[in-house]
């Protein structure tokens, strides 16, 4: 089952120097699988998450032919009704907890608003599926970050929160653009195992942000490689090593393997045709 | 349970003190060092000055034993250290000496003109904060559009605009033409005197008496002087809430609470604004330590009898007890201020705590 459908999404930047295009007329789906999008800063992995959302600033600008969630061109929706779709049908964890949580709020005070925006219920009982949330991330004595500001908790414990807080309404996508790269390396699949299962139980779409290929190889079904606003290949991550795409392939032959150590790591060569290329499918 | 922090405070020595009692006692401590610094700071001001008290009180045509009695008997064939005591132990029981202007002492004089100024400082920052907070919080949302121009356009007019020549304006048309407002003084001469003065803020002392034909009289001559002072310190606030704002709007914990679904009115006063009212404590309560020195120039405009105007006729006729005891009471006041403004922040920012 097809849960969105995005075609021909341009995001577009005025600057000086004249227009910028930060995505250029992409296309893809998602149903209910893991896709991983991945590419170097700037390629506008990010913009492509965000765009969907509809979370470009002015003076950003998002044009598509269709961005559709379950049949309805979210393009069409008004301000208003855009807002029952955020959190509640689709939803975003971001990059660093540090700066993604309200310094200034409780924690519980932030997840009870995140449940009850889109959800009719008395305190009490929201409260109670806070703390279920909180369970549901594994995190210890949730009564206690219930009543905790954010700088209290540690990365890792943030992040959770944050998978927590955009989980609880229930929605049907989730975006989760680098949820990972704030962290250490120690608790990075830690997280990420708490996610990926949180997502597969509810049956949920995931679109993974990221430039790390080997985490996106792991955790996803799919997976998109972009460069400078553009899917260059798309391919299945278990076949990931086997992409045909001297983008793809320098991407992969940058990284260090333990399985396969060298001395020199090679240096991304950049071309620029392929600032123009075509979509290679090679699923 | 095990709670979340109690690992990190197992490991140390319980303190000597309980925290609250240490932080009260480091607040005091640091209260007590200001306040000796500022009355050093005055009666060394007192004792550089180029006047003679004693030639103050005597007069010029005194014979020499006379002024000889007065120096003995104002102490200054001490030495320098002792006069500072005999300083500090008058202050301390609230004497500031007699001011020659008045033949009164500084205290009374002073408990005479605070709270003229304090009624139209407070009036003043309250129509400021009332104002001024939201006209920076609109500007900063709508950034760059004719909204954002018309407010900033109206508070650098506020800005930059001499006081002075506003209030005469003002008075002019609110009071000459329209009729709308009192003219200048606290109240027309026939309410003056109706009701005991208790605080020496007339609108508080009308309540008090439940007089409310003086409270209303008092109102509409304070409205207009209040009004300028508001405007002027409504300038200042809305400046720093919009620059404050715009940091806060592009921080991601507001791209946070848009992707929850909320509305912009939410993300804006519930999210953005609870993270600037720490930095909006400090603005306010500067504005307001600002008003409260007294504004001269409103003040002589609306015959307003306040501190500033008290102080600079003093000033200006040499008075130097009249003025040391107007600085010390100005200095309290700020540092009354700062103190009330670090109690604000434990509320407000649960980092402070």
């Amino acid at each position: 089952m097809t849960l969105l459908t995005v075609n021909d999404l341009w995001v577009r930047f005025p600057t000086r120097q004249g227009i910028f295009a930060a995505v250029r007329g992409i296309s893809f789906e998602l149903g209910q699988e893991r896709l991983g999008i991945v590419g170097e800063s700037g390629s506008g992995k990010s913009m492509t998450g965000r765009s969907i959302l509809q979370l470009i600033r002015k003076p950003g600008q998002v044009q598509a032919a269709e961005i559709s969630f379950q049949g309805r061109n979210l393009l069409d929706l008004s301000e208003r009704e855009m807002r029952s779709v955020r959190g509640n049908e689709i939803s975003m964890v971001m990059q660093d907890p540090k700066f993604s949580l309200n310094p200034v709020m409780t924690i519980g005070a932030q997840l009870m608003e995140a449940y009850l925006q889109h959800n009719r219920d008395n305190r009490q009982s929201a409260r109670k599926k806070c703390i279920e949330m909180l369970n549901a991330v594994s995190l210890r004595d949730p009564e206690r970050v219930m009543n905790a500001y954010p700088h209290e908790m540690s990365g890792g414990m943030g992040q959770r929160i944050m998978i927590a807080m955009m989980l609880i309404p229930d929605p049907k996508i989730l975006i989760a653009d680098e949820p990972t790269s704030a962290l250490d390396v120690s608790v990075q699949r830690q997280v990420l195992s708490i996610m990926d299962k949180l997502v597969r139980d509810r049956g949920m779409g995931l679109i993974f942000i990221s430039h790390d290929l080997n985490l996106v190889a792991e955790f996803c079904d799919r997976v998109l490689i972009m460069y400078a606003g553009r899917i260059v290949e798309s391919c299945l991550a278990s076949k990931l090593h086997e992409a045909k795409h001297p983008y793809t392939r320098g991407l992969l032959n940058a990284l260090p393997r333990l399985d396969n150590p060298r001395a020199h790591l090679e240096v991304l060569q950049r071309q620029d045709d392929w600032m123009h290329a075509p979509l290679e499918q090679t699923q | 349970m095990v709670s979340v922090t109690s690992q990190t405070e197992e490991g140390r020595k319980p303190a000597p003190f309980p925290p609250w009692l240490r932080s009260t006692l480091a607040t005091l401590g640091s209260i007590t060092a200001t306040l000796l610094g500022l009355l050093l700071v005055t009666f060394v001001i007192g004792r550089v000055m180029p006047i003679d008290p004693v030639l103050a009180i005597v007069g010029e045509r005194a014979s020499q034993e006379t002024y000889d009695a007065v120096y003995h008997q104002l102490g200054l064939d001490k030495p320098l250290m002792v006069q500072f005591f005999y300083y500090l132990w008058d202050v301390v029981h609230g004497d500031f000496g007699n001011s020659l202007l008045t033949a009164r002492p500084v205290s009374q004089d002073i408990a005479r003109v605070f709270p003229a100024t304090m009624e139209l400082a407070t009036l003043g920052v309250v129509i400021g904060m009332l104002l001024g907070i939201p006209m920076g919080v609109l500007s900063a949302v709508h950034r760059g559009t004719w909204v954002d121009q018309t407010i900033r356009v109206l508070t650098l007019v506020g800005y930059s605009m001499p006081i002075f020549w506003l209030g005469m304006m003002g008075l002019l048309l609110f009071y000459g033409i329209l009729g709308w407002v009192g003219g200048p003084g606290r109240l027309d001469i026939f309410f003056e005197g109706l009701v005991p003065s208790v605080t020496g803020m007339v609108l508080v002392d009308a309540l008090l008496a439940g007089d409310m034909d003086v409270f209303w009289n008092g109102f509409f001559h304070l409205i207009l002087p209040a009004s300028l002072l508001g405007y002027y310190s409504l300038a200042y606030i809305s400046r720093m809430t919009r620059s404050f704002m715009l940091e806060q709007l592009s921080a991601e914990y507001i791209t946070t609470a848009r992707v929850k679904g909320l509305s912009e009115r939410q993300v804006i006063w519930g999210h953005a604004f609870k993270n600037i009212r720490v930095q909006l404590v400090t603005v306010i309560a500067l504005s307001y330590a600002n008003l409260l020195e007294g504004s001269v120039l409103t003040e002589i405009i609306f015959s307003w009898p306040g501190i500033g105007s008290y102080i600079t006729t003093a000033l200006l006729s040499a008075d130097m007890n009249a003025v040391l005891g107007g600085t010390v009471v100005v200095g309290l006041i700020f540092i009354c201020l700062n103190i009330l403004s670090d109690l604000l922040y434990k509320i407000f920012d649960p980092r402070a705590k």
